[in-house]
């Protein structure tokens, strides 16, 4: 029934092969970045949004549900860790396992109220979930409303590495990275993701064959949230602030936009479609709000003619899972 | 207590807007199985076409009030010939990303041009018979002072609603209208042009999105943005009513703005969320909605 993905290739020990060498490829050119003089600060920002999105696609992807709220994973665990580590004066490891886990927790309770609707639903319930939790930050004390949360100490990571050096902070931005997307990966190929891609394609015939779809569909929410939060305190780290454009609409809009660019439900496609959508924004800044209309016609552009992305089309070219 | 009639009018004006709003989502989505996420900004282009009927052209709000949803609707029926049309038998989330697109495209093109700001746009002061100036001024009820051009609005768009409901539901054009939705293949084989009849319906809804925005031009300033919050909080609204039914719709929009209105008087500080604390609370007692089928 799923449209998403009509070209869905069988996982066979050769597709696995080729995802790893090029996962090999993409690990070895991210470790290269500091040695080719390009600017740290943008390929760390990328990575965080990398691995939001890849976060974001283990739902749409892999189990057919578009959250349009993702931004409320992402500000809510910068926010956490912002405040854990300038407030509480908490080591870096611990503002991270923190923000991740009120990431996890808003996971549980914003998924259970969200699966209850299948669909077109789920997609403005995720939306009308993320732009409740705006309200509440906008009022809340201790993210400071339109100011945000400066300033925010780097500090030692496990007490011995400097976070205040870009090099130090790319290679733990993109170790960061790497875990998360090998979690995903591993998530995408076990027994739970082919349960999962399963609900996509039929979730009637699922609950005949017995499976609680809702739990799974939890759970994978669970997952999804939780690795988004991730990447919202690693992100922290780099800009050294948490605002609440982290948590606007747009910046959901914008999370979608990667996925949808690098290719819904393909492994690579988020990676690819964050690395554009950010250096993107990096080159035409001065064009104000142009920059949103270009989004806009990217969007509408990929859905008229390009649904299966940059990787998807690539894939299909090569007959190949990617 | 005149606070409270106060906060209850604005909840009313408010609840018109969520009513004529959801109501065009719905009837959209019956046709083209698609969530109108652009509907925000073709609200926004309501108003605009107002702003510009005015300063340009001189024509005043009674024009604007024909007008703007004419041109609006005749744009949106544009936007389907050449894009949503196309989405037909694929997913429905390509429509709510496509649409999404679409409203970037127009509130951005609106920002460079027209900034953040709200523009000015004055009630209408005409006709002027007797004592009355048009719309300005307001009556002294007794319990609480009622401003006209409010008034006016609650009851105008009451009217518009259940004129749509009485379209939908009780001419032959609706029971053509609610048969292509049921079955459209079957529709057509009687020799119904289904295509054109679901052109026609993006106008409509589209038509009424923009009706409102003239209606909250001289409420709420004309801004780029002015649909685009909104449109979150009608899509809870949607949720919490369901897109079953017309009269649903009608009566959600309403009862939702009015409970906004409550809050604004009795907790402030909650009524940006209540509406969508509501829809947490009615998901979790009743996941279908209020009056919803299963979707």
């Amino acid at each position: 029934m799923s449209a998403l993905t009509d070209d869905t290739l069988p996982v066979t020990p050769r597709a696995m092969r080729d995802e790893m060498i090029v996962f090999a490829a993409m690990a070895l050119l991210l470790a290269l970045v500091p040695f080719t003089g390009i600017y740290p600060f943008f390929v760390m920002q990328a990575l965080c949004f990398a691995l939001l999105a890849c976060a974001f696609n283990l739902l749409i992807g892999y189990g057919g549900l578009l959250s349009f709220g993702h931004a409320m994973f992402l500000g809510t665990a910068g926010y956490v860790t912002a405040h854990a580590l300038k407030v509480w004066a908490l080591p870096p490891e611990l503002g991270i396992v923190i923000g991740t886990a009120a990431a996890t927790l808003l996971g549980l309770v914003t998924g259970y109220i969200s699966i209850r609707r299948q669909g077109i639903y789920f997609s403005m319930i995720t939306l009308a979930l993320s732009q409740l939790l705006y309200f509440i930050y906008l009022q809340a004390p201790f993210t400071h409303g339109e100011d945000g949360i400066q300033g925010i100490p780097q500090g030692h990571l496990f007490g011995f590495l400097d976070l205040s050096k870009p090099t130090v902070l790319y290679y733990v931005v993109l170790a960061g990275f790497l875990g998360g997307f090998l979690v995903i990966y591993r998530t995408i190929n076990s027994p739970f993701g082919e349960v999962l891609k399963s609900i996509r394609e039929n979730e009637q015939r699922a609950i005949s064959l017995g499976y609680k779809t809702d739990q799974y569909k939890l759970l994978a929410f669970i997952i999804s949230g939780t690795l988004a939060g991730f990447a919202g305190s690693l992100k922290v780290f780099v800009a050294q602030n948490a605002s609440l454009t982290d948590v606007h609409w747009t910046m959901s809009g914008e999370i979608v936009l990667m996925t949808l660019v690098g290719g819904l439900g393909t492994i690579f496609g988020p990676v690819v479609g964050a690395f554009v959508i950010i250096a993107m924004q990096q080159y035409l800044a001065s064009y104000g709000q142009w920059v949103t209309v270009i989004q806009g016609v990217i969007f509408v552009a990929c859905v008229l003619t390009f649904r299966r992305g940059l990787i998807g089309e690539i894939a299909h070219f090569l007959r190949r899972s990617l | 207590m005149q606070a409270l009639y106060a906060q209850l009018l604005v909840g009313l004006i408010n609840g018109s807007f969520y009513a004529l709003l959801s109501l065009g989502l719905a009837v959209i989505f019956g046709m083209l199985n698609i969530i109108n996420f652009a509907h925000g900004a073709l609200y926004m282009m309501g108003a605009f076409t107002a702003y510009f009927l005015l300063s340009l052209g001189g024509l005043g709000y009674w024009w604007a009030l024909i007008i703007a949803p004419i041109v609006v609707g005749i744009f949106g029926m544009i936007l389907e010939r050449t894009m949503l049309q196309w989405l037909a038998g694929l997913d429905h989330l390509y429509g709510l990303l496509l649409t999404f697109g679409i409203a970037l495209i127009v509130q951005g093109v609106f920002q460079n041009y027209f900034g953040s700001s709200g523009l000015p746009y004055a009630i209408p002061d005409y006709p002027q018979i007797g004592d009355w100036r048009g719309l300005q001024g307001g009556i002294n009820l007794g319990f609480m002072f009622l401003p006209i051009y409010r008034g006016w609005v609650v009851i105008f768009s009451l009217v518009v609603c259940f004129a749509t409901w009485f379209l939908i539901e009780k001419t032959q054009l609706g029971a053509y209208l609610r048969a292509a939705t049921e079955n459209p293949t079957l529709v057509r084989a009687f020799g119904i042009n289904v295509p054109r009849m679901i052109t026609l319906t993006y106008g409509l809804g589209v038509g009424l999105a923009a009706l409102a925005g003239v209606l909250s031009a001289p409420i709420n300033q004309v801004r780029p943005l002015m649909g685009a919050d909104l449109i979150i909080v009608v899509f809870a609204v949607v949720v919490i009513g369901g897109m079953g039914s017309i009269m649903g719709s009608i009566i959600t929009g309403f009862a939702l703005g009015v409970i906004e209105g409550l809050t604004k008087y009795f907790y402030p500080e909650a009524s940006n969320t209540v509406v969508f604390v509501l829809m947490v609370l009615v998901l979790l007692v009743k996941p279908t909605g209020l009056t919803g089928r299963a979707a």
